[in-house]
C-alpha cells in the first residue's frame, strides 16, 4: 500500500512545512491553518513528531489559530544530533519561538514536550501567554520495592547496557518493515491508539527505502536509561507561572504515561491554574480525545 | 606526545593521546572543563610504571565538537568507555570535570577500571546539587580557533546538576563490581557536594597523589 492511499478520519497534513536553524542544527517546523492569524505553539512528546497533531492542530487551525509545531532534534524531520539534552531541547524550542514572534503566546505541551514547555514558561515567562499542559508533569518517580542489592545489581545491568548500546552505534538503523509491522510495533508501546491512526502515524514519522519502512528517528535514541534528573524538577516549576495554566490529564492507566495523579497537580498549581482529569483517556490526550481537549484550550484562550 | 588515535563514539570523533608507550595497564588521564590532553606525562604523574595516554573529551582538544550542544556528563563516560575499548583494563586520573567523569566511567564499567584517582581541577562542581534557576540563553560567544573548546561545553557542563546521593550510587558501583578493596582514591582539596558524598562511601579512600599511584600500580 502507498503512503499516500493511508488517510485517518480529521487527519491533515500541514499547510506549510519548514526548517528553523538551532545553533547549527536543522528543526523541521510544521504549521496548520491561516499565517496571518494568532499562532499557538504545540510541542511533542519524547519518541514523538509534530506528525502526531495531524487531527488535534487542525482543529486549532480552524478554530482561528496558526497552530505551529516542530520535531524535537534528532525526531521527525529535524536533523540527528551528537548528542542530546534537556537544555539543548530548549533551545531548539525557543528558536523556533524566535521564528514567530518576539510577543507572548499560547503553548501547549504533551508529555515530554509539556515538561518543556513548563521549563521555558519559568526561563521567559515574557515570552508564553498561556500555557497548556497535557500530561507533562512528572511526579516523584516510584522505584520498585527492591533491597539495596538487587537495586545495585539493577543500576549495573542498566549501565552495562547503555554503554554497551553507545559503543556499539557508528551504524545504528532502526529495523525496517512493513506499514503494518510499524504500527504493530509502535502499539506496544501506545496500546489505547486505535490501528489505523498507528498505521497512518507511519507514513509521516516514517520513510520508505528499498527494504522496508524505517521511524525517521534517531536510531541512536533509546526509551529509559538514567541520569540524575528527578521527576520532581519539573513539577517544582508548576508554581512559578504566572500566566493561566491549564493541566489536563487522563483517568487512564498508560504505559507511556508519568503516573501522576490529581493530587501530585493540584498542590502545585499556581494560583487561578485549572486541572482537567479527562474521563476515559490514557496519556495521549490529545489523540484520544481531540475535539475534548481543544475546547479545553480554546476556553482557556478565550 | 607519541602518537594518537581517532575513535569513533557515535557521530563524534574523539582523539586519544599516546603520552609514554609501556608495558603494563595504561594510566588515562581526563582532562578538566575546557582543558586539553597534556603532551606529555606531567612530573606529578611521572611514578606511574606503565603506559600513560590521555583522552580528549567531546568538545575539547583535537576531539570534535557536537554540532548544536547537548554536552552531559553521562554522554563524556561514554568517550572514556569507548577508549576503554580501545586500550583494554585502565587506571583513571581525572581533574576536575575528568574526576567527575572517571567516577561515572569507574562504576559504568567496573570490572575494566583498576582504580580511578579523583583530583582538582576545572569543572568540578559542575551546577551544583540542586537545579539552579532555569535559563535559555540564544548565545554563548564565537568558539576560539580551532573550535574546542566548545564554548556550549563550557555553559553546560557548569549547570549540569550533579546530586551527591547519585554519585554515591557510581561510588558503590564501583566498590561492589569492581572487586577492589579501594576503588576510587581522592586526592584533591575540593569537596563539591557529590565528591563529600562519594568520599563516605565504602572503597573510597582520601589521600595524597604518591600513595594513589602507588596503591593502582599494585598487579
Amino acid at each position: 500500500m502507498s503512503d499516500s492511499a493511508i488517510t485517518f478520519p480529521g487527519a491533515r497534513r500541514p499547510d506549510r512545512q519548514t526548517t528553523v536553524d538551532s545553533h547549527g542544527l536543522a528543526i523541521a517546523v510544521h504549521e496548520w491553518g491561516d499565517e496571518a492569524a494568532p499562532p499557538i505553539l504545540l510541542a511533542h512528546g519524547g519518541f514523538d513528531f509534530a506528525g502526531t497533531f495531524s487531527v488535534f492542530a487542525p482543529l486549532l487551525a480552524d478554530a482561528g489559530f496558526r497552530a505551529i509545531s516542530w520535531d524535537h532534534r534528532g525526531h521527525g524531520d529535524s536533523q540527528y544530533a551528537a548528542l542530546y539534552n534537556w537544555e539543548a531541547d530548549l533551545r531548539d524550542a525557543a528558536a523556533v519561538f524566535d521564528s514567530v514572534s518576539f510577543a507572548p503566546m499560547p503553548v501547549i505541551g504533551h508529555s515530554k514536550g509539556g515538561s518543556l514547555m513548563l521549563q521555558l514558561a519559568d526561563a521567559l515567562p515574557h515570552r508564553v501567554s498561556h500555557l497548556i499542559n497535557l500530561d507533562g508533569l512528572p511526579s516523584r518517580r516510584s522505584f520498585p520495592d527492591v533491597s539495596d542489592h538487587q537495586r545495585t545489581k539493577l543500576m549495573a545491568d542498566e549501565l552495562t547496557a547503555w554503554l554497551d548500546h553507545r559503543r556499539s552505534l557508528a551504524d545504528a538503523q532502526r529495523k525496517p518493515g512493513t506499514i503494518a509491522e510499524l504500527a504493530e510495533r509502535r502499539g506496544r508501546m501506545n496500546p489505547r491508539l486505535d490501528a489505523d491512526w498507528l498505521r497512518y502515524l507511519v507514513t509521516i514519522g516514517a520513510r520508505e527505502q528499498a527494504d522496508g519502512w524505517r521511524w525517521k528517528i534517531d536510531p541512536t535514541l533509546r526509551l529509559g536509561g538514567f541520569g540524575p534528573w528527578r521527576p520532581e524538577w519539573s513539577m517544582m516549576r508548576l508554581p512559578d507561572i504566572g500566566v493561566p495554566v491549564l493541566a489536563v490529564l487522563g483517568t487512564e492507566v498508560d504505559p507511556m504515561g508519568w503516573g501522576t495523579t490529581a493530587a501530585d497537580v493540584v498542590s502545585h498549581l499556581p494560583p487561578g491554574g485549572r486541572l482537567v482529569m479527562l474521563e476515559g483517556a490514557g496519556h495521549f490526550l490529545h489523540i484520544e480525545k481531540p475535539r475534548q481537549v481543544a475546547d479545553l484550550v480554546l476556553e482557556v484562550l478565550a | 606526545m607519541n602518537a594518537s588515535v581517532r575513535l569513533r563514539h557515535n557521530r563524534v570523533e574523539l582523539a586519544l593521546h599516546e603520552l609514554r608507550p609501556a608495558a603494563g595497564r595504561p594510566l588515562l588521564l581526563l582532562h578538566g572543563l575546557a582543558e586539553r590532553s597534556p603532551t606529555a606525562v606531567p612530573a606529578h604523574l611521572a611514578a606511574w610504571p606503565g603506559a600513560v595516554w590521555a583522552l580528549d573529551l567531546t568538545g575539547h582538544g583535537d576531539s570534535d565538537v557536537a554540532i548544536g550542544a547537548g554536552y552531559f556528563c553521562e554522554a563524556l563516560m561514554g568517550d572514556v568507555d569507548v577508549a576503554i575499548a580501545h586500550l583494554g583494563a585502565v587506571t583513571l586520573y581525572g581533574r576536575g570535570l575528568g574526576a567527575y567523569v572517571g567516577l561515572l566511567a569507574a562504576g559504568g564499567r567496573a570490572e575494566e577500571v583498576r582504580g580511578a584517582i579523583l583530583a582538582d581541577g576545572p569543572g568540578l562542581a559542575g551546577g551544583g546539587p540542586s537545579p539552579a534557576s532555569p535559563a535559555v540563553p540564544t548565545a554563548v560567544g564565537a568558539p576560539p580557533p580551532g573550535g574546542t573548546p566548545d564554548p556550549w561545553a563550557l555553559y553546560e557542563l557548569t549547570r549540569d546538576v550533579r546530586p551527591p546521593d547519585y554519585a554515591a550510587t557510581f561510588a558503590r558501583q564501583a566498590s561492589t563490581r569492581s572487586g577492589l578493596d579501594t576503588a576510587l582514591a581522592v586526592v584533591g582539596v575540593n569537596r563539591p557536594p557529590w565528591l563529600e558524598a562519594v568520599v563516605q562511601e565504602p572503597g573510597v579512600i582520601e589521600g595524597t597523589l604518591p600513595d594513589a599511584l602507588a596503591l593502582f600500580a599494585r598487579p
